[in-house]
């Protein structure tokens, strides 16, 4: 079998540390270093980028001697859309409060997976909110607005 | 008798009303979301920690606790039930269990599988109770050195026996380390990798983290790789086990939690590598191997014992050293520090009543579990019945509240996102997050005693290698990575010379 970089699994692997420790040593390069006796706040970010690169390329190489793919099935819409859901939740939870957060957030979960029906979807959405706001805002007692500036 | 006198006063804070009560609660909770395949002990405690933030300490790591052992549990009830694992360390348990609950002796699986994980959870929680304390007292004398060292040998002892890569587990340290060094320095007060953002001259959260890789990036992960599961209907008719079947399973028991003990205390070794040990040791020592893999009642006996006491003697070195021996156990220490207790040998002199009332706790909800498992395993099936596409947006909602809480901070739900499709990048590269996880959490605590280990001894770094506890836990690296690079090493070279089909040279 030919070496094929693109979708050997532990050449991307071996890329990713090595990306790491370079990005880590980077940052690293104004801390003061110190000196073993007294180390300063670069000392030990330093050594670790170092040894990232280090494993990176040990790694990279394993890659490129056993050939092993990655393996296939990406949902690249559960990516896209699963990160999504969190980062709007977080956003709506700030600005709206904490019922339009899970009201968004559960559809929006939901349509990241392979299959959606819009009745199930609003009654996971409806449950869930009402289980959440029960255990979390009465229960636990978090002190979020359930609708911010109108109730809670 | 210190012993007895620490149990019963131990007891005494475990048997309190509101106690057994988050015992019960965390039991619970942690066998249905056990019960519940694709999502693990560790996304489960990592998605319930917030909640228990309310919580005084005891009644918090009680309830985290009881999660960690109800999660372990629930995963054998599905492999027994439907040959679907919960979590790793009950595939082995799927191998016979399931054989006999399709042999109509499903009742005397999951009875044996109870029996035998009482019983491990019992002698395990005297084994804490006896060398807890004599641990701790030796732990107690520990300088910096030692601690370096003793970090050290777990993490690479976490990364070489828990991976079927060693150099990838190792490198997942690094990058656990490597995170652990954002926020501020303590020394010098000086910002690193912050990125300018203020939010992260405190560090990364660890919720953030494991929420981000074990709860989204899991789902991100599962949902790419649509798993048909088949829902094996079975009915379960009467749950006694015979005398024969008791009788059959006493030795593999007492063996499979000896096993499970010895292997709990190394650090790394997860449930799943118990089990396994267990199952083979079983497997030699039958009269008949050849009933192994169609429904001996040994083989789910053993290995649930044995991943019960693991799971168990894991908090040996967490509570008694501060050193956390798996992720779940990193996780735990994270509870204990956001509580307010710094994790190591003095919680048990400073904190006397969390300390034995934990222990005392793990007895009594080792028995909960039997309580609550076999009157309720009708409908623990029925749970399996809901599809996944319902549950993971309630993971989700669990997991997103749960990281919003701990700081009231949109910025850390942005950073949680940011790390589930890191971590869902990290899985199809096959990098393992686990490793990463100790290292993240270790990671301050080992710089720290790095500095001031090299500060006692004017930058000589020799002072590792003249101390002698610190020498025992630098050899026992070494040793644990030669042992397991030895095998390694023959399996290549089996490999090359495998055409030739005569055998290593």
């Amino acid at each position: 079998m030919k070496f094929d970089w693109r979708n050997n699994r532990d050449f991307w692997a071996g890329v990713v540390y090595i990306a790491l420790g370079a990005a880590g040593m980077w940052m690293a390069r104004d801390y003061p270093f110190g000196s073993a006796l007294r180390m300063g706040p670069g000392y030990f970010p330093m050594v670790l980028g170092g040894l990232m690169i280090a494993f990176g390329i040990a790694v990279l190489l394993m890659g490129i001697a056993n050939k092993e793919q990655i393996k296939p099935g990406v949902s690249w819409r559960a990516l896209v859309v699963l990160p999504l859901a969190t980062f709007v939740f977080g956003w709506v939870m700030e600005e709206w409060g904490f019922i339009p957060a899970m009201a968004l957030l559960i559809p929006l979960s939901a349509a990241s997976g392979n299959e959606f029906k819009w009745g199930e979807v609003i009654l996971l959405t409806v449950g869930l909110t009402v289980i959440c706001t029960g255990v979390f805002i009465y229960g636990l007692g978090l002190p979020y607005p359930l609708v911010k500036g109108f109730w809670g | 008798m210190e012993l007895f006198n620490n149990l019963i006063f131990g007891f005494g804070v475990a048997l309190t009303w509101q106690n057994l009560w988050f015992c019960f609660i965390g039991c619970f909770l942690g066998t249905l979301i056990g019960v519940l395949p694709g999502i693990g002990p560790l996304a489960t405690i990592a998605m319930l920690l917030p909640i228990t933030f309310n919580l005084s300490p005891i009644p918090a790591l009680i309830m985290l606790a009881g999660i960690y052992y109800g999660a372990q549990y629930g995963g054998s009830t599905t492999a027994i039930l439907v040959n679907l694992p919960g979590e790793t360390a009950a595939v082995v348990t799927c191998i016979d269990g399931y054989q006999m609950a399709r042999q109509g002796r499903a009742g005397p699986a999951l009875a044996i599988a109870a029996i035998g994980s009482f019983f491990a959870g019992t002698v395990c929680t005297l084994i804490i109770a006896l060398f807890g304390p004599p641990l701790a007292e030796v732990a107690l004398k520990f300088g910096a050195p030692e601690y370096f060292s003793l970090m050290l040998m777990g993490l690479v002892a976490a990364a070489v026996l828990a991976g079927d890569n060693m150099i990838k587990s190792l490198a997942m340290v690094v990058v656990g380390l490597l995170l652990g060094i954002v926020g501020t320095d303590v020394n010098s007060g000086m910002a690193r990798y912050s990125f300018g953002v203020a939010e992260l001259t405190d560090g990364i959260g660890f919720i953030v983290i494991a929420v981000g890789v074990f709860a989204i990036g899991e789902i991100v992960q599962n949902l790419g790789d649509p798993e048909e599961r088949k829902l094996v209907s079975s009915k379960i008719t009467g749950l006694m086990p015979t005398l024969e079947d008791l009788k059959m399973s006493f030795w593999p028991i007492v063996r499979g939690t000896g096993i499970g003990a010895f292997l709990g205390v190394l650090p790394g070794t997860g449930p799943a590598i118990a089990s396994f040990s267990s199952y083979m040791v079983e497997k030699k020592m039958a009269k008949d191997p050849s009933r192994f893999g169609k429904g001996a009642i040994e083989g789910v006996a053993g290995p649930e014992s044995a991943n019960n006491a693991d799971a168990q003697c894991k908090f040996i070195p967490t509570l008694t050293l501060g050193i956390p021996a798996s992720a779940v156990m990193a996780l735990m220490l994270g509870a204990l520090t956001i509580q307010g207790i710094a994790p190591g040998p003095q919680v048990m002199t400073q904190k006397p009543d969390l300390f034995w009332g934990l222990i005392a706790s793990m007895w009594v909800g080792n028995l909960m579990l039997v309580l609550l498992n076999l009157p309720m395993v009708g409908m623990w099936v029925q749970l399996l019945r809901v599809p996944y596409r319902m549950l993971f947006p309630a993971i989700m909602a669990f997991s997103c509240i749960g990281v919003y809480s701990v700081n009231n901070s949109a910025y850390e739900v942005y950073l949680t996102a940011l790390f589930g499709v890191i971590g869902f990048m990290w899985m199809k590269l096959e990098m393992p997050p686990a490793p990463m996880l100790l290292g993240f959490v270790l990671g301050p605590l080992m710089e720290e005693n790095l500095r001031r280990a090299l500060l006692i001894s004017r930058g000589d770094p020799t002072v590792f290698f003249t101390r002698p506890i610190s020498l025992g836990f630098m050899i026992a690296t070494v040793l644990i990575v030669i042992v397991m690079v030895l095998p390694g090493i023959r399996a290549r070279r089996a490999q090359i010379s495998e055409p030739s089909s005569s055998g290593t040279a």
